[in-house]
């Protein structure tokens, strides 16, 4: 990707939503489809396992796969390869069926597998070797190759060690230099950043979205860690017990399963009840502040939520103004939005989706 | 959607976006190569470069060292004897040397009987459930090869290896004979001891696509060995045992008269040749001493008493080849259907678990 990418240097933050739909409105425009599926249905004997997947992922777009566990995710991808026969329906990659011509297709895709793993008894750069030689890359440019990719992941210092020392996020990065090797149009990621260190995932993220932006791959990933693909997804599709129940880009998200109620948070530094008391009186005279929702254990963050039609940006300098007023030992101030999680579980949990683990509530954030 | 083919023509979808990548590839493709081979050399490699060759590798110079060593005794001892005995090279294949009056060890080929499946099922045990295990076996079929090239390449691979081992180790035998014995072998023998390599090989990869097809259908190594393991000890430490138990019970020595007690015998080689490992010696003792003119015992007496008035001979190569050739198509046939089954398995498994 980049000049000096020695360990993948972190030069800018992962993309943020506001340029992610920037970059989808200008992909969308006459970029070639690299994965199209219709009607993709996948069933074993008594469960439908992807039931009428219809998806287009265009090249230079980031797309994210977000669903639980057995929500049908890995299936479609080995479809989506060729290793699974779907049961009905059509897909195309790079404008190729993949159940009729595998083989062209594996060329041109790299895939990194939901717990890849490789021989621990051969060094990194062999198992990569292996890979180029399955590749049919020829002799004289395998070593290149390796190197490159190597650079790309940052494992040129480990390339030579056994794969069996390894740590987990090595392999990792290990399993995406292996899908890279073949130099592909497709990048087919499955759960690309489990067990790589925080450090190490905004690098991958970066190493992604340079192969996006210099190579104009598609890159089609599947996760959990919503955080992630909130932060360099394009577009992201939202799986559910096999169907995708919600589809677009953040924004577009937001919109639909949003519940279009806009709120504050407000941490204040307050223990003692009385005092709590007096915050929940004063805030509430604050004009659009319609509810109050202060923290369960001290240090929580408050919740305050704006009333409907009102502009955020009046009610939290009115919200500071009176916090200043009253001497209340404010913390931090900062306007929500709904975060993926947010958006997520609310579409899985409408009519037709299925029921998902309630997690920690983590908002995300903009800059108050 | 073949109109949707045509709009994702993969040539636009090169020259699209990255005004930089519109050759089609930046690297070089080689020539087409077969799938299965390149997998085949790998795995060849990493078998003889694994502990376990090197174990296998001790145990096959032993199955050739003690039987050698002890027959070698006997044949220094008896010069004049050894003289006129036909085909005396390959008869260091089957002599079965005597330590002492008592105790009669196998001859080499009852040794590769024994240990013979131990090598073949040493090489297949974990063949793909070790790649299931390994978390390799999604990353390897998602490179260009047919899923077909990857049984085929790991049966080659394990094919090539026990080849390997086996001229090795009848190299080693006839150096042996050349050097310390003397014994000069003739082109005859030289050729009825590269068919027996063949039969031993059949032999072996018979219990290689054993191993194969257990690593298909069960999911973990350590249990697909354990299965394999005591298969082959089944049958070949207990399958006797076993043959004389049905051969009491269905056809007891009773009366003791001379019919009871040939179709007592005609019963257990029938039941014996259900063996792999009896199938293999009847073969390997035909095929290796022309002296052996038949491999049943006859199941009247009127046929057994002519056969005692049979004046001794020697059989010609096609003589022998034909004496067993349904030995050979029976080890062949359980081969490849063994193989078979375990290709039609993992040709319709799925790729997870």
């Amino acid at each position: 990707m980049s000049a000096s990418p020695g360990r993948i240097a972190s030069k800018k933050r992962p993309g943020r939503r506001s340029d992610s739909a920037d970059r989808t409105a200008a992909s969308s425009g006459g970029a070639p489809v690299l994965i199209k599926t219709r009607g993709l249905t996948k069933e074993y004997d008594d469960l439908v396992a992807v039931d009428h997947l219809d998806l287009d992922i265009r090249a230079g777009e980031i797309f994210g796969l977000l669903g639980q566990n057995g929500a049908g995710k890995t299936t479609t991808i080995l479809m989506l390869l060729g290793l699974t026969e779907p049961t009905d329906g059509a897909a195309r990659v790079v404008g190729l069926d993949p159940s009729r011509g595998p083989l062209e297709v594996k060329r041109r895709v790299g895939y990194l597998p939901d717990a890849v793993g490789f021989y621990g008894e051969m060094t990194g750069r062999e198992n990569l070797r292996y890979t180029a030689k399955l590749n049919r890359i020829e002799k004289d440019v395998i070593e290149g190759t390796l190197d490159g990719v190597l650079d790309q992941v940052g494992l040129t210092d480990r390339a030579d060690d056994r794969v069996d020392t390894y740590s987990r996020g090595m392999i990792q990065r290990l399993g995406i230099a292996d899908a890279l090797v073949k130099d592909p149009d497709v990048l087919i990621l499955d759960e690309p950043t489990t067990a790589i260190d925080p450090l190490g995932v905004s690098e991958i993220l970066d190493l992604l979205r340079g192969l996006v932006s210099e190579r104009g791959m598609a890159i089609l990933l599947s996760s959990h860690l919503l955080n992630q693909v909130q932060s360099v997804c394009d577009r992201i599709g939202i799986f559910s017990a096999g169907r995708l129940i919600g589809m677009g880009t953040m924004a577009q998200l937001a919109e639909r399963f949003g519940e279009g109620k806009q709120l504050l948070e407000v941490g204040l530094d307050l223990h003692a009840d009385e005092e709590k008391a007096r915050a929940r009186s004063v805030l509430s005279g604050v004009t659009g502040v319609t509810s109050i929702t202060d923290g369960a254990r001290p240090g929580d963050p408050w919740h305050l939520e704006i009333e409907r039609g009102a502009d955020p940006a009046t009610v939290r300098s009115a919200v500071l103004a009176t916090v200043a007023a009253e001497h209340l030992p404010l913390t931090s101030i900062r306007a929500v939005v709904p975060s993926l999680e947010d958006i997520y579980r609310r579409a899985v949990a409408r009519p037709g989706g299925s029921r998902i683990e309630s997690r920690r509530h983590t908002p995300g954030e903009v800059p108050a | 959607m073949t109109s949707t083919t045509t709009a994702v023509d993969p040539g636009a979808v090169r020259k699209e976006p990255a005004a930089d990548q519109a050759t089609p590839t930046t690297r070089k493709r080689g020539i087409p190569r077969a799938g299965w081979t390149i997998i085949s050399a790998k795995e060849f490699s990493d078998h003889v470069l694994s502990s376990r060759f090197l174990v296998l590798a001790i145990i096959m110079a032993i199955a050739a060292a003690v039987p050698l060593y002890f027959i070698s005794g006997q044949i220094r001892e008896a010069p004049s004897g050894a003289t006129d005995f036909p085909a005396l090279f390959i008869a260091l294949f089957w002599l079965t040397p005597s330590v002492n009056d008592q105790i009669q060890l196998p001859s080499v080929v009852g040794f590769l009987a024994m240990v013979g499946p131990l090598l073949g099922l040493a090489f297949s045990f974990d063949a793909i459930n070790g790649e299931r295990a390994n978390g390799t076996l999604p990353r390897l079929l998602s490179q260009p090869i047919h899923r077909d090239d990857v049984i085929n390449g790991k049966f080659g691979a394990g094919l090539a290896v026990i080849a390997m081992v086996l001229v090795v180790m009848i190299g080693g035998v006839t150096a042996f004979a050349l050097i310390r014995l003397g014994i000069v072998p003739e082109a005859n023998e030289l050729l009825r001891v590269f068919l027996w390599i063949l039969l031993t090989l059949i032999y072996i990869a018979l219990w290689l696509a054993f191993g194969l097809l257990l690593s298909v259908g069960i999911r973990r190594a350590a249990t697909s060995a354990l299965v394999g393991f005591g298969t082959w000890l089944l049958l070949t430490f207990f399958g006797g045992l076993i043959v004389s138990l049905i051969n009491g019970v269905v056809a007891p020595l009773t009366t003791g008269s001379g019919e009871d007690v040939l179709k007592n015998i005609g019963l257990r080689e029938t039941l014996q040749r259900l063996l792999p490992d009896t199938l293999y010696r009847e073969a390997s003792l035909t095929l290796l001493n022309p002296q052996v003119t038949t491999v049943s015992t006859p199941a009247t007496l009127g046929q057994y008493a002519q056969a005692q008035q049979r004046i001794p001979s020697l059989f010609s190569l096609d003589q022998s080849f034909i004496l067993i050739w349904p030995q050979v198509v029976a080890l062949v046939g359980l081969t490849v259907a063994c193989f078979a089954l375990a290709y039609v398995l993992f040709m319709r498994q799925e790729v997870r678990a």
